[in-house]
């Protein structure tokens, strides 16, 4: 087949691609984009099978058939709480893919004689430097997530090492492309950014998992567009733009939800945490008003909206079904019930919408910060459960305070606020919450998932 | 240079697209969109392709269908994962 028909069907995935994303814009039109975006791909692929430079199919029977397999037994198995892990693991391999596809390209330039030299090589150098830290990066972020690793290097030395490694990378890359007659300089370039990938990624405390795993998902739409330069070719070019401007955006979203810039997220900088401000006693004694769950479902008797302000704690609890049940049978005495969901609630970007809506909650009920914030005031409860941070009045009125900035849910401003909780330990940024003193608060000292288990009993006692 | 201009031009208008789209998706769907996204970055499945089948030799076929399998993984799972994450997103009853 002629170049320009493999272009024109690389245009029309490129399009494709992009109306993908634009299904994704709402959660109607979200799985229908999904199918857009794969039937994308396999136009691409389809192009690309045809095309009279490929001789021979074993190699590629073998790749497809090894790839599609894990693919399959990984997507269908993994569980929705451990979404982050397989997100981190899917940016590993996309930025393993385009580095090895660069490497490809400098031991065989002669497959591709159009390119310009310079661009070839130092697009190819830039390809491997990204594609080789986002894999290293992703296998440490993995490990955290999955609770394999527990490695906080901190301190000088390390940071010199860190930063060192990075810019000796840099350093072989510009070398490399003046000089790419010596092969060994590409091969350097690509090991010290694998351990700069190590490094970077280690020093990463487990509450800012979410930006690293967004910012990684960016590199690898990097690196793949990286590779596009290696070879010419648009539809890498724009299929990893899109995904590097996704990574971009969201790391941006998770760092300003946190209140944290990338730089204090990379460097491990954990903040000025339980320094300033008061303790935990001078913020708590005597002002703390514990109730049981047959004075909270009295509650409901009056009520006529209430929200539910669910944490990672509710996860871990497993509560997402219980908290479903209690929700339908307040619906069912015609009470209204939404869900306010802070960004980080979950380990990355929207997961708390995935549990719930795994648990049968519709996706229409779920508020974000912005939907729910104004309407607190006319909400008659407020369920906070396994949230601590995300919901503490600091950060909007205390300019001292380690979290003072960071957006959060005013669950506050509701007229009845129910906390269940263990205890009063603090959250992650190790800080007390004048929240559980307030006067309008009520603690439900309990397992999140009896807690509702037995809230939902009580209300159908009433 | 020239080649290069027109491939910085492609480059830079995609991450403006990007930009333009990415913005309006809600929060609700970051997720997906995130293992989504995993997919379409599998898209070096193409140079993978040619590489792992065409008249290179040695090592340079070798990476190239290691880089087959690992894209394949990306553009498989990610698509399929996605899938069953979105099939779960239900409206109100």
């Amino acid at each position: 087949m002629a170049q320009s028909w493999i272009n024109l069907a690389y245009l029309i995935a490129s399009a494709l691609f992009i109306l993908g994303l634009q299904g994704l814009t709402s959660p109607r039109t979200a799985r229908n984009g999904n199918l857009i975006g794969a039937l994308g791909m396999l136009v691409a692929i389809v192009a690309t099978l045809v095309d009279r430079k490929i001789i021979s199919f074993e190699l590629i029977a073998l790749g497809i058939g090894v790839g599609a397999l894990l693919g399959v037994v990984a997507a269908i198995r993994v569980q929705m709480t451990a979404m982050p892990e397989m997100v981190a693991i899917l940016n590993g391999f996309g930025g393993a893919a385009s580095a090895l596809v660069a490497a490809t390209a400098v031991l065989a330039p002669e497959m591709i004689p159009d390119v310009p030299p310079l661009q070839l090589y130092g697009s190819s150098a830039a390809s491997s430097l990204i594609g080789a830290v986002t894999l290293t990066g992703s296998l440490v972020a993995f490990l955290k997530l999955a609770g394999w690793l527990n490695w906080n290097p901190r301190g000088g030395a390390y940071q010199m090492l860190s930063g060192g490694s990075a810019l000796v990378a840099l350093a072989l890359s510009v070398w490399y492309t003046a000089d790419p007659s010596r092969l060994e300089l590409f091969w350097a370039l690509t090991a010290v950014s694998a351990i700069y990938g190590v490094l970077f990624t280690a020093s990463v405390g487990g509450a800012d998992m979410p930006v690293v795993i967004a910012l990684l998902n960016s590199l690898s739409g990097l690196a793949a567009s990286a590779t596009g330069f290696v070879l010419n070719n648009n539809v890498l070019i724009i299929a990893g733009s899109l995904v590097g401007a996704s990574g971009f955006i969201l790391t941006a979203i998770m760092c300003k939800a946190m209140n944290r810039s990338l730089w204090d997220v990379l460097s491990g900088d954990l903040g000025e945490a339980g320094a300033a401000g008061p303790s935990a006693d001078d913020v708590y004694a005597g002002r703390i008003k514990s109730a049981g769950p047959d004075e909270i479902a009295m509650l409901f008797d009056v009520a006529t909206k209430v929200a539910i302000v669910p944490g990672y704690g509710m996860a871990v609890a497993q509560a997402q079904h219980a908290v479903r049940d209690l929700a339908n049978l307040l619906e069912s005495r015609g009470i209204e019930v939404v869900y306010g969901i802070h960004p980080v609630a979950g380990r990355m970007p929207g997961h708390m919408n995935v549990l719930l809506a795994e648990a049968d909650v519709p996706y229409d009920k779920l508020l974000d910060m912005d939907t729910i914030n104004p309407m607190f005031p006319e909400i008659d409860v407020a369920i906070v459960l396994g949230a601590n941070d995300v919901v503490n009045p600091s950060a909007r009125d205390q300019k001292g305070s380690p979290i003072y900035g960071m957006p959060i849910l005013n669950v506050d401003k509701a007229r009845t606020v129910v906390v269940v909780k263990r205890s009063l330990s603090p959250g992650f940024a190790g800080i007390p919450n004048p929240l559980f003193a307030n006067d309008n608060t009520l603690m439900y000292f309990a397992d999140g998932k009896e807690a509702v288990r037995a809230l939902t009993h009580a209300v159908k006692e009433l | 240079m020239d080649a290069f201009i027109a491939a910085l031009t492609v480059f830079t208008l995609a991450v403006f697209v990007g930009f333009a789209i990415i913005e309006k998706i809600p929060p609700t769907l970051h997720t997906p969109l995130m293992s989504g996204s995993n997919a379409i970055s599998g898209i070096s499945i193409v140079g993978a392709l040619v590489a792992a089948g065409g008249e290179e030799s040695g090592l340079a076929k070798i990476l190239g269908a290691v880089a087959l399998a690992l894209a394949t993984v990306n553009v498989v799972g990610g698509f399929l994962v996605t899938h069953r994450m979105l099939a779960m997103f239900k409206r109100k009853k």
